[in-house]
Formats: structure tokens, C-alpha cells, sequence
């Protein structure tokens, strides 16, 4: 019997990767392979980076969220493999959790995370922009046609970082109020955008 | 507080719990399959109001600052403790205990052939399947029985050697040997893995054996 080729492996080409699925892309992270990385880059980073702005409304700290998670991605994307998140998932939850972890340290949680987010500049291609901007309509009509106290919920809770405690106690509300709602949001949510038949539009 | 910790479900998913309770959610998760599927749905529908803040580009150097990180770290991946935390692990613990129990990763399908690694070139197979190994690393499995192993084994001892096997009705194969890393190790793994079969490595003699004479370290469950 032969040794057979060890790591590490020659990374794929960024030609290749950009045919690849985000699973796919994650598997070839987990054995070191940086252009796969910048793929996962490309298609998430934008978004990563409105999101983590959103939450903690400054530039400087939103990169760090940003970076800190796609380097958790790089260390731990082994981790990913034993799961059965979709890779979309998994990348936006770990961003939004150190932009969390952020904004909770700093402290710079505002009293109105409700406002929306700056509009998108022209940077990129028309088509990223189109996409980006019909994906952002989805999302906001979805919300807006959930009841008002859900969509509170969500909305303090997920761009707020606001924890179900603090938000028990600003909204007058007691703890099982909010974390019904929150459980009721989300499935509703998910229903409206499944209703939309837009599933296959938002890579999340 | 004694909550129910079912009921943390959705706070959990949107990162709405504070550390103490994050941690009591995380220890009932290692043990709720229940919650588990509930939280891979919620999840879910949470990650997609990422796209609702959609906003400007960020800057350019944010990328080139990730990747000149991920380079350094890859090339110090020695020093680098083997096992992080993150809101992964409980997961991935119950991952490996419940190896009995199938995990549905999604729709995995790649379209195109890339032809450098071992592991690209399966997964660029139509309806190729990565199948993890418990937290060791994932096998990618293609319809037509090529596969790849990717694994996170320190090098092997002196006179030792990993070799991986492709187990099927009782019966294990020698699929290829390996001497392991410091990071991940990727191997093409020899032979044919067809449904039912389960791809396992184990330690053995520097040359291999003909068959297993260890426990495997890492194993799939059964191809399907």
C-alpha cells in the first residue's frame, strides 16, 4: 500500500470555487484553503459587514466583528461539518454573534436600534445591487407584516442585541411575554418568507 | 431564575440571552434533540434578517486584513490550541454522541470539476455528499463511489501509520494510508465507497495491515 498525498493540498483556483456550493466552499476551509475563504468572502462580507454595522453603528468596530467572524470560520469550519446548518446560516450567525458580543462590551447599544440601516452605495455591479437591494425589500416587507409586538421583539432582540431580560424590562413585559414572541416571530417569519417563494433568492 | 429551557429556544437563536444563560441553554441543547431541530429552523429564519441591514460595501482592506490573518494562523497552525469554542461545540459533541443518529447537511452539490485537491475533486461531483466524522473531519462521498477524507489527526507516532478503511456487511478494506498533521490532513480515499458502507480510520504499523487491528479513531456513519 502507498502513502497517499498529504495536506496541503494545492488550493483550487478562485475560477473553480466560484462554481462551488457554500458547503462545499466550507469543507475546503476546514483543510486550509485560502481562496476558498475569499469566496466565502465575496458572497457573504457585504451583508456581514451591513449587519454587523446595524448593530453596532460604527465602522471601526463593525470590521472587527466582521473580521473576527471569518476567522472563526477559518478555525472552526470543521466544527460546520458535523452540523446541518446551511453554510449561509452558520457564517451570518457567527457574525451576528460577535457583533453582539461587541456591542454588549461597548455598551453602545442605542435606544433606538429600530432605524433602518444606510441605504446601499453604488460600489458594486448593478446586477450585486439589485440582488442585495431585492433581498433587503424581502426581509423588510416580511417584517413589516408581522404583528407589531413580534416584530419588536425581533427587531431589538436581532439588531438591537438587546437580551430578553433588558428587553422584558423596556418593553413593561413580563419574560414569557418576549420569549413568546420571539418564538412566534421567528416561525412567522420564516413562513412569510417561504410564502414570498423567495427562499431560493436569500442565500441565508 | 428556573425557566423551562425549551422555551429559550428563540432568545437563544437571536443571541437575546445573556452569558449565564446562554451556557444553561447550551448544556440542555448537549442533551435536547428537540431543541436542537427547533433551533437549526429558527436559526435559520433569524440569519436571513442579516439581509434586511444590507448596506454599504465594506471597505477593501477588511478582506486583504482577513486572509493576511488566516495565512498566519494557517502557518502557526501548531500553536494553535486543537480545540476552540464556539456556539458550535455543545453541537458538535452531540454530533458525536448521537453518531447513530443521521444528520441532514443540506443540499451539498457542487456543479463544477476543480482539480486540485483531493476533496475539491469529489465535491465537484453532481450530487456529491460530505459525511461528517464524528468532530475529526468529514468524508465527501460522490455517487459514483470516489471519495476523500479530510481529517484533523496529529502526525503519527513513529512506526505508526493511519490508515483509512472503507467498512461494508462487517467487512473492512484498506483504503490508503496517511501520516497525519498538524493541521488537516486530505486524502483521496483508494477503492469505492458504495451506499451502506462506513469510511473509518484507524492506527496502524508504519505500511499498513490488511485488516483493522484498532479501534476506529474517527468513522462516518453509513454512506446512503
Amino acid at each position: 500500500m502507498t502513502a497517499l498525498m498529504t495536506t496541503p493540498p494545492p488550493a483550487a483556483s478562485s475560477r473553480e470555487l466560484a462554481h462551488l456550493s457554500d458547503e462545499s466552499l466550507l469543507s475546503l476551509v476546514a483543510s486550509s484553503d485560502e481562496n476558498a475563504l475569499a469566496e466565502l468572502y465575496d458572497r457573504f462580507g457585504r451583508v456581514a459587514y451591513g449587519l454587523a454595522l446595524r448593530i453596532l453603528r460604527d465602522d471601526a468596530l463593525a470590521q472587527d466583528a466582521v473580521q473576527d467572524a471569518f476567522l472563526a470560520v477559518w478555525r472552526s469550519a470543521d466544527r460546520f461539518l458535523a452540523e446541518r446548518a446551511k453554510a449561509s446560516t452558520w457564517i451570518l450567525t457567527l457574525v451576528h454573534r460577535r457583533a453582539v458580543d461587541l456591542v454588549r462590551r461597548e455598551d453602545r447599544r442605542r435606544a433606538d436600534p429600530l432605524e433602518s440601516a444606510p441605504e446601499p452605495t453604488a460600489q458594486t455591479t448593478a446586477e450585486d445591487e439589485a440582488t442585495l437591494g431585492f433581498q433587503r425589500r424581502v426581509v423588510q416587507e416580511a417584517l413589516r407584516r408581522l404583528p407589531p409586538e413580534q416584530r419588536e421583539a425581533l427587531e431589538l432582540g436581532y439588531y438591537g442585541g438587546l437580551t430578553q431580560s433588558e428587553l422584558a424590562e423596556r418593553l413593561g413585559q413580563p419574560l414569557g411575554t418576549i420569549k413568546s414572541r420571539m418564538f412566534t416571530g421567528l416561525n412567522r417569519l420564516r413562513d412569510l418568507l417561504a410564502q414570498a417563494g423567495l427562499e431560493e433568492s436569500l442565500r441565508a | 431564575m428556573a425557566a423551562d429551557p425549551h422555551s429559550l429556544v428563540a432568545p437563544y437563536a437571536l443571541h437575546a440571552l445573556d452569558d449565564e444563560e446562554g451556557r444553561t441553554f447550551e448544556e440542555h441543547l448537549a442533551v435536547c434533540e428537540r431543541c436542537r431541530r427547533e433551533l437549526a429552523g429558527l436559526r435559520e429564519a433569524a440569519s436571513k434578517l442579516a439581509y434586511g441591514a444590507a448596506g454599504p460595501n465594506p471597505p477593501p482592506e477588511l478582506k486583504e486584513r482577513i486572509l493576511a490573518q488566516a495565512r498566519g494562523e494557517r502557518e502557526n497552525v501548531a500553536s494553535l490550541p486543537a480545540r476552540r469554542r464556539s456556539w458550535t461545540a455543545p453541537l458538535a459533541a452531540a454530533a458525536g454522541i448521537a453518531a447513530a443518529v443521521a444528520i441532514g447537511l443540506g443540499v451539498w452539490t457542487a456543479t463544477r470539476s476543480s482539480e486540485s485537491s483531493a476533496l475539491a475533486k469529489v465535491l465537484a461531483q453532481p450530487g456529491a455528499t460530505p459525511i461528517p466524522m464524528g468532530d475529526r473531519g468529514v468524508v465527501a462521498v460522490a455517487p459514483n463511489g470516489d471519495a476523500a477524507l479530510a481529517v484533523r489527526v496529529p502526525p503519527a507516532p513513529s512506526g505508526k501509520t493511519y490508515e483509512a478503511w472503507v467498512i461494508r456487511d462487517g467487512k473492512a478494506t484498506p483504503a490508503g494510508t496517511f501520516a497525519g498533521s498538524d493541521g488537516t490532513t486530505v486524502v483521496e480515499v483508494k477503492g469505492h465507497v458504495p451506499r451502506g458502507s462506513v469510511v473509518a480510520v484507524t492506527v496502524e504499523r508504519s505500511g499498513g495491515v490488511s485488516r483493522p487491528t484498532q479501534k476506529p479513531l474517527a468513522a462516518t456513519e453509513a454512506v446512503s
